[in-house]
């Protein structure tokens, strides 16, 4: 789990709260978060299910190199979310293995 | 739908400097200040790298935190606003092709919008930096497993700390950096596995004099000391292991130190195996690349101004080879006047007399390295994995299929594309190009540097049909797709 420094009151100064959701479920977050760093401050760890073997994964160099953090994002799929700012409304939603073709 | 803002303008300048850390902050201001048309371009909304990451957007205000190192990172944001140099940020570069008239034109797409632009430059400075070392172990992939370069990274940005029992693993200076901000932040570690074998400051003693006499002397024993007396340090550690629980998430980490097996019950596992430069683009632009024995990765090859084999383009900072922060900051204003030389902007006197500063900066602020080096080299074993450890993440090879294909004759890692789809991923070989080289050598009785590496193509990173759809249409885009009249 993570926490924030300003919830401790050392060190960190509060910033401005944005909400985003989550599958359907409100978090709020700090102005200026990826959705990384929010979806781990909400204790979060896991992000998405891999395409091949369906085992989950999360957020790991947050830093645009991994891949591992992708997640749907405002109805686009396989958006880094140690790349993307949170917006108020951002709707999120967690990816699970492999995408289906419709018929 | 707003059809005014489907297309991005084509920008045009003399220098592109690609990454806003230390390199290319330092690179841009200094070829602003001799004249230069210079656009700065980075995928952060924020200028700072990895290293000053959100220097002037951190919710951690309280500076004794992060230390007076990161804050250093301000002197080099200010001088470059003030620069005239222009800053496109959030902006993700993902080719670079040549022109005719001997100039690059450069495709990026703006995080901001989606679309993807075209910028025209004669001259480029790869800023590009570094990244973490793979460390691939049992378990590495676990949510709850991240690096320590991306726990520092939750701490800088918004400032999120670790909760519960945290334990971090590994070798390196940031590895203890890290330690030591969280230290300073009030949170609590339960212990560093120290994978550096003890003996090896051994190796490391030949290069003592330079680093006794560098400035990472004093404040490298003062932050050690401020960690040892605060964590359990457990050294020797010769097996790792990370081991989760029924939802599939980390809950255990095994280690074997001094030959006993010893499992801790934690919440968080933090991986640092040092850094590697980040060769991507420098290897998909065509630049020569060599094997550094002492540090047991691929850097470009480049000279004493940072050019590379490929005319025009230019390497500074990490992205040329690790030698850190400082070093990098000096290296960029070495490129930056190398560049305005090659431009025509100024003559060989001129350059040589400007360059001479930041020449005798640089070599003050390598003093040193040499030693960190050779005490901090990656054991064999972490470099080279065995049995079910997965090597590339994104398509989940492990490093038993990797070594079967090699005993199978696999010529290299670009077959191994084909054997296994290694380095096929989203992640385009950033991290299992190291590990797959290491195993193909081991396998085969060869050395790394002739196993070779992935050949790295355009688009760097995965783009939408979308985003390239959204390109400025130019003659030669279009006579690209025209279809000849039988």
């Amino acid at each position: 789990m993570f926490r924030r420094l300003e919830a401790a009151g050392t060190g960190a100064a509060p910033g401005r709260t944005v909400r985003i959701s989550v599958d359907g479920g409100a978090i709020e977050c700090r102005e200026g978060d990826s959705v990384a760093a929010a979806l781990l401050a909400a204790g979060m760890p896991a992000c998405r299910d891999t395409a091949v073997s369906g085992t989950p994964r999360g957020p790991f160099c947050m830093m645009g190199v991994c891949y591992d953090c992708l997640v749907g994002i405002d109805g686009r799929a396989n958006q880094q979310a140690c790349m993307t700012r949170v917006r108020e409304g951002m709707a999120v939603v967690r990816q699970t293995g492999a995408r289906e073709v419709s018929a | 739908m707003n059809h005014a803002a489907t297309t991005h303008d084509t920008l045009a300048c003399d220098l592109l400097v690609i990454g806003a850390g230390p390199a290319g902050l330092a690179a841009a201001t200094r070829a602003a200040g001799l004249g230069l048309d210079t656009v700065l371009i980075d995928e952060q909304p924020a200028p700072g790298g990895q290293i000053y990451r959100a220097v002037t957007t951190t919710p951690v205000q309280d500076r004794d935190i992060l230390g007076a190192d990161y804050w250093h990172g301000l002197g080099l944001v200010e001088p470059f606003r003030r620069s005239g140099a222009r800053h496109v940020a959030g902006a993700m570069v993902w080719a670079v092709n040549r022109t005719e008239d001997g100039g690059f034109e450069v495709a990026y797409t703006t995080s901001a919008d989606g679309l993807a632009g075209l910028l025209h430059c004669r001259h480029v400075i790869l800023a590009t930096g570094a990244q973490e070392r793979p460390f691939p172990v049992p378990g590495w992939t676990l949510p709850g497993v991240i690096t320590a370069g991306a726990a520092q990274i939750l701490l800088k940005t918004s400032g999120v700390v670790p909760e519960g029992t945290t334990v971090l693993a590994g070798g390196g200076p940031l590895l203890y950096l890290l330690a030591w901000q969280y230290l300073n932040a009030g949170v609590k570690i339960h212990s560093i596995l120290e994978t550096t074998p003890p003996g090896q400051w051994r190796q490391a003693l030949p290069h003592a004099w330079g680093f006794l006499r560098s400035p990472y002397l004093g404040k490298g024993l003062k932050l050690l000391r401020a960690v040892r007396a605060a964590v359990p340090i457990v050294s020797g550690v010769t097996a790792l292991e990370a081991v989760g629980g029924e939802r599939g998430h980390l809950t255990e980490v095994r280690y074997e130190a001094g030959g006993e097996r010893r499992s801790i019950a934690v919440d968080q596992l933090l991986l640092h195996q040092g850094v590697v430069p980040n060769t991507n683009l420098s290897r998909a632009i065509g630049a020569e690349h060599v094997w550094s024995q002492r540090q047991d990765c691929w850097e470009p090859q480049v000279d004493g101004w940072g050019a590379t084999s490929v005319a025009q383009v230019t390497i500074a900072g990490d992205g040329a080879g690790i030698a850190g922060a400082m070093a990098a900051e000096h290296r960029g204003r070495v490129a930056a006047v190398h560049a305005a030389k090659a431009l025509g902007r100024i003559d060989a006197a001129a350059r040589d007399r400007e360059a001479a500063p930041h020449r005798a900066a640089l070599a003050l602020a390598t003093r040193g390295r040499e030693f960190f080096e050779a005490l901090y080299r990656a054991p064999a074993q972490f470099r080279r994995p065995v049995g079910d450890t997965i090597v590339c993440r994104c398509e989940e090879a492990t490093a038993e299929q990797v070594r079967q294909a090699a005993r199978m004759g696999c010529q290299g890692p670009n077959q191994m594309k084909a054997f296994l789809r290694c380095g096929m991923g989203p992640c385009q070989g950033r991290f299992c190009g190291l590990t797959v080289g290491e195993l193909i050598a081991d396998e085969q009785g060869r050395h790394p540097r002739d196993v070779g590496y992935y050949r790295l193509r355009f688009p760097i990173k995965p783009v939408t049909l979308g985003e390239i759809a959204s390109l400025p249409q130019t003659d030669h885009s279009r006579s690209a797709v025209v279809r000849f009249k039988k």
